[in-house]
């Protein structure tokens, strides 16, 4: 290797990944070398390509025979069983866009704030540490978010849940439900996975709002705006699209959350009637697939069933992945 | 928008207030001489702004400490017991409230294994991934393939799980091993290093590489050589910090490996216990004191396992950051 600008790099940090092919170094081979390695480099991001798109085609492939066989209409009914086949995904699309809307509604302006307080108003010696301590949150495993909001924080959740059902009880969203008692409940749920969405919405909200370009800032300032001012008028017009785009990021995660929501909420007894109350019960497709797709483990039909529930949540977090990729893309053409 | 708080001063056209320019630059504004009324409003506005961004910050600290505290505080005893790290839960049928039952070791070598496992097939995949994208994408292809990560990096585990089985167990009729859980966890992990590896490999500084194309080097030994060493670090964070998030997932594996009282180091046989799996397993009596220990036991074990790896990966990244 006649590379100075190699050597003392390598000296400096020596790399297991880069010591194998400095044993057969001719300069001259390079061609092959350089065909071999860009082979193999796109090879990787082609099977990053084919996983993505086979699990769209087996989830449609191993869904349909179970879809044929279905006796209730998927789109329109309530219903769940797999033995008889007769399966409907209302139920489920209602609670996991119920419970993830409210994750959204409570985490999205905490995570504003929370991002403003890091970029701006936490102390230099404070906002590294509690950036930190922000991110610590998403590295809770799931299952333990479970745990602890179905065994700790829901028996005293259901004394502000009562409370709210007094108060607003007449609004068919905060509705009574026979049968649903205790805070194991979807707005309760919503509450646990705002928790659990709020770094991945933080971080990259924060991400975007130190971007914003500081001539406009010190240009708010020194027309005489307050802090405020200088961050309402600058700082978060310019951060929307980024905050838009990580809201749907966080949004995708609320979706798709299985352990947490297994846990914590109360499922419904068979043939349980629709209600549209927040403070029911349910099933989201996550937790319904996996708490009872278990027991038909070895029966490849019923499977299928909840293969066709997994399908139609990877279709609803493909959008809302791709809505926010979209997002990230026009602003990144805008600034550019 | 700053009009709202107070609306452009009597000399200033109206053409010129959404440039920001007229109310704040007039004397009865930001500078506070005359018009009293408006900027104490817009004092306020900001000191009630103030209380309530640093009021989010410790409301959102408020179930961070609440979680922490409710797992260490029950899950410590048992772990801190030798039995916890050195016995299984094999026999567990017997009388409870017997030390040599509280083990917890098929779950911590399972959840380290099948973690292994996972990265030892995401990471090269990931590395080549973020490579192609940064030194060799420009191409429609690369934008697809960027696109891609993005949409896996939001594939939700449960569904990453159902593709295994409909790949493992309704097509090829295999049974399930705990490799096929590892398989399943690979796809939740190679967004995550790819990603990072990424943005550390754009940190190099153009320089660098045309430095060694200059000096004759081809351009694969440049990346290998040259690049990819002076990101090392940022490679191992992105893996670490992958790794914790994928030990932490419980959702494949309740489809894929069923839980075991027994410890098992093959991956290709048998099934596998995990941690997670231990949680759920034991939740379902936690009314019962040994399965209350278990389920705190499991979660404290599992909660340091991934915050140290987590936090190892950002001390990794922080140092050599300062290094640089």
């Amino acid at each position: 290797m006649s590379s100075v600008t190699g050597a003392s790099f390598t000296d400096e940090t020596p790399g297991p990944e880069g010591e194998p092919p400095l044993r057969g170094d001719r300069a001259s081979t390079g061609r092959l070398g350089d065909r071999l390695f860009g082979g193999m480099t796109r090879l990787a991001g082609g099977v990053v390509l084919a996983i993505v798109v086979l699990v769209g085609v087996f989830l449609v492939v191993r869904a349909i025979p179970a879809l044929r066989a279905n006796h209730a209409d998927f789109f329109t009914s309530t219903e769940w069983s797999t033995s008889p086949l007769k399966f409907g995904i209302v139920q489920l699309l209602w609670t996991t866009v119920a419970t993830s809307v409210i994750a959204l509604v409570i985490a999205v302006p905490f995570s504003i704030a929370i991002a403003l307080f890091l970029g701006f108003y936490a102390p230099r010696w404070l906002a590294q540490p509690a950036a930190a301590i922000i991110d610590l949150l998403a590295a809770v495993p799931s299952i333990v978010y479970g745990l602890w909001g179905a065994y700790i924080v829901a028996p005293q959740f259901a004394h502000v849940q009562s409370w709210i059902q007094d108060a607003f009880g007449w609004i068919p969203l905060f509705g009574r439900v026979p049968g649903i008692s205790g805070g194991t409940t979807i707005f309760f749920v919503g509450v646990v996975l705002a928790i659990m969405i709020l770094p991945i919405i933080t971080a990259l909200s924060r991400e975007v709002f130190a971007q914003t370009p500081m001539t406009q800032r010190e240009g708010a300032i020194a027309l005489g705006a307050t802090k405020w001012e200088m961050l309402r008028t600058t700082v978060l017009p310019f951060g929307r699209p980024g905050v838009i785009s990580a809201s749907m990021l966080g949004l995708g995660r609320a979706l798709g959350e299985t352990i947490a929501v297994m846990l914590i909420l109360s499922t419904l007894p068979q043939g349980a009637n629709w209600s549209w109350s927040l403070f029911n019960g349910g099933s989201t497709f996550a937790s319904n697939i996996a708490a009872n797709a278990p027991e038909s483990i070895s029966d490849t039909r019923q499977m299928g069933a909840y293969i066709a529930a997994g399908l139609v949540l990877f279709i609803l977090t493909f959008v809302v992945n791709a809505i926010a990729r979209i997002i990230i893309e026009r602003r990144k053409a805008f600034s550019e | 928008m700053t009009a709202e708080a107070a609306p452009p001063g009597p000399g200033i056209p109206a053409k010129y207030s959404d440039a920001h320019s007229g109310d704040d630059t007039s004397p009865g504004g930001g500078l506070g001489g005359i018009d009293h009324g408006k900027s104490r409003a817009r004092a306020l506005k900001n000191s009630i702004a103030t209380v309530l961004i640093w009021g989010a910050f410790f409301i959102a600290l408020i179930p961070l400490v609440w979680i922490l505290w409710t797992v260490l505080s029950k899950g410590l005893q048992p772990v801190l017991h030798v039995n916890w790290w050195e016995k299984d839960q094999s026999g567990a049928g017997a009388p409870a409230f017997d030390h040599n039952l509280r083990g917890a070791r098929h779950a911590i070598v399972g959840t380290l294994l099948m973690g292994l496992a996972t990265a030892v097939i995401a990471v090269p995949i990931a590395v080549l991934t973020a490579i192609y994208l940064v030194e060799y994408g420009s191409s429609p292809f690369a934008r697809i393939v960027s696109f891609m990560v993005d949409i896996m990096s939001g594939i939700p585990s449960i569904v990453a799980a159902l593709f295994v089985y409909a790949v493992w167990v309704t097509t090829f009729h295999w049974t399930l091993l705990p490799i096929a859980s590892s398989l399943a966890l690979t796809m939740l992990m190679i967004p995550v290093v790819t990603r990072s590896t990424e943005e550390m490999l754009k940190l190099v500084p153009n320089e660098l590489r045309e430095a060694s194309y200059a000096l004759g080097v081809p351009k694969w030994k440049t990346i290998l050589r040259i690049v990819l060493p002076s990101c090392l670090s940022g490679v191992i964070t992105g893996g670490l910090l992958g790794l914790a998030r994928v030990m932490g997932e419980t959702a494949p594996l309740l489809l894929l490996a069923s839980y075991t009282q027994y410890l098992n180091q093959n991956l290709f046989h048998g099934s596998m216990a995990a941690l997670p799996t231990m949680i759920n397993d034991q939740a379902l009596n936690i009314n019962v004191h040994i399965a209350e220990q278990r389920v705190w036991g499991a979660a404290c074990t599992l909660i340091l396992l991934v915050l140290g790896i987590n936090l190892l990966g950002r001390l990794i990244g922080h140092f050599t950051k300062v290094k640089r």
